[in-house]
């Protein structure tokens, strides 16, 4: 069974039409990448993954349960999100902000400091020095690295990344893309990533869902992608070479 | 100055700083729940803002007039006198509550409910921690305007300093005048003070 699966999806919205008929399966252990330009419905379709955004017509499953039937806290609890923007709470310390989600789940705080000391580490942010900072103490690649230690806080089976590293400047980025492949190795987890830099979907992606207009134009790994046909995977090709 | 009259500016003082903490207090209890209710309500919105806007707008003589037929809220004392300084005092509270809680960064928020949060817990874990200073702000300014706007109480036997300042002018006795005109401004600026010292120990906005 799909860890997620997208079957017929649409989305339209005030007569324009986000997202038409995708259909994709996602199995454990896959990084699946869409890649797409601004407008082109990756982030509609990830927001339907954790019910953000219910499609207009067809279905999104998790663990074989459509979205729809889903209680949408504990879906979204089961799965972690990261975003450009970071969103950390400015009022809330790092081991708070990392510890929310098991804190929600209502573990006790021996467990959450536990764990919170754990994926710290993990990230290279020793929890002697960072744990008791505020976000606006820390740069713009260590909140970041706050942000996806967060979202593994309560092990969920299921990240989801909206353009995480986007916003970085690009040696940061390099850095947090190599965490990335290396979390992924430690933790075994199933990532839906967006974005719209063919580096990183080359790098992250275990397969690429190209999307161009709210359809899915290919579905390929990144090594069949480099030779892929069609005048918009060529377009984003284009873009390494220079 | 006799003793007389110091008793009775601290009495008087006494007696208008409670009107307005009874107002404040009254104000406060309507006015954060309206104001959350209204980043839940769009479509109420536009209605209640309007609303408040407009209570500020009547003069506030027109307002006993209106007040003092009304059952229950109505009639001559301290209760109409506190209902009027309420209507005052809940547009700067209301408003404040609101726009503090809409300028709340949309990606923390957006996290908030990626990450779970029913929206009792984003309210209150991140909603209205990070609009506190935003809402104290809004009580301070409605504060200091009720300590002003409550000599008029006097009016209509609600007491307090204001009783100085209308037997002043119809005697036409300066020292009558100031004896509630200079506590009432003390007030204010304590009030001032001490609200704007709350403000700033609250988390920035």
């Amino acid at each position: 069974m799909a860890l997620v699966e997208f079957r017929d999806v649409w989305y339209e919205i005030a007569g324009r039409t986000i997202l038409a008929s995708l259909n994709l399966r996602v199995e454990a252990g896959e990084t699946v990448v869409f890649l797409g330009r601004s407008g082109s419905g990756k982030t509609t379709a990830l927001k339907m993954i954790n019910a953000m955004v219910f499609p207009t017509r067809g279905e999104v499953l998790v663990d074989g349960r459509r979205t729809t039937e889903w209680d949408p806290i504990r879906l979204r609890r089961r799965i972690g999100y990261v975003m450009q923007e970071v969103g950390l709470f400015p009022h809330f310390t790092v081991r708070d902000n990392v510890g929310l989600v098991p804190k929600l789940e209502g573990w006790n705080e021996p467990d959450i400091d536990q764990r919170v000391n754990l994926l710290l580490e993990t990230i290279g942010m020793p929890p002697a020095e960072f744990r008791s900072r505020y976000p606006r103490q820390l740069s713009g690649g260590q909140r970041q690295r706050v942000g996806v230690a967060r979202a593994l806080a309560a092990d969920p089976p299921v990240l989801l990344f909206d353009e995480p590293f986007g916003a970085l400047d690009p040696v940061t980025r390099l850095e947090l893309q190599r965490q990335f492949l290396e979390l992924r190795r430690d933790f075994q987890k199933t990532s839906i990533f967006v974005t719209h830099d063919v580096r990183e979907a080359l790098l992250l992606g275990t397969r690429i869902a190209l999307l161009a207009g709210g359809r899915l134009e290919l579905v390929a790994a990144p090594g069949e992608f480099r030779y892929a046909p069609g005048e918009e995977a060529r377009g984003f090709l284009a873009c390494l070479e220079n | 100055m006799s003793t007389d009259l110091w008793r009775e500016i601290l009495e008087r003082s006494a007696e208008h700083l409670l009107l307005v903490l009874y107002a404040i207090g009254v104000a406060i209890a309507i006015g954060v729940p309206l104001g959350v209710l209204l980043t839940r309500r769009p479509a109420a919105r536009a209605w209640a803002l309007g609303f408040a806007n407009i209570m500020q707008t009547v003069p506030s003589l027109a307002l006993f007039g209106f007040l003092i037929p009304i059952p229950w809220i109505g009639g001559i004392g301290k209760r109409t006198a506190i209902v009027a300084l309420v209507f005052y005092a809940l547009l700067p509270i209301l408003r404040n509550t609101f726009v503090g809680i809409v300028s709340v960064e949309p990606s923390v928020c957006d996290a908030a409910v990626a990450m779970g949060m029913t929206d009792g817990q984003l309210l209150l874990q991140v909603q209205l921690p990070l609009a506190a200073r935003t809402i104290m702000a809004g009580i301070r300014v409605a504060t200091v305007t009720t300590i002003g706007t409550a000599a008029i109480a006097a009016l209509i036997g609600g007491g307090g300093l204001g009783v100085f300042i209308f037997r002043g002018v119809a005697s036409v006795d300066t020292a009558q005048i100031l004896a509630g005109a200079v506590p009432a401004a003390l007030l204010a600026l304590a009030a001032d003070w001490g609200l704007g010292w709350v403000e700033r120990r609250l988390a920035p906005a």
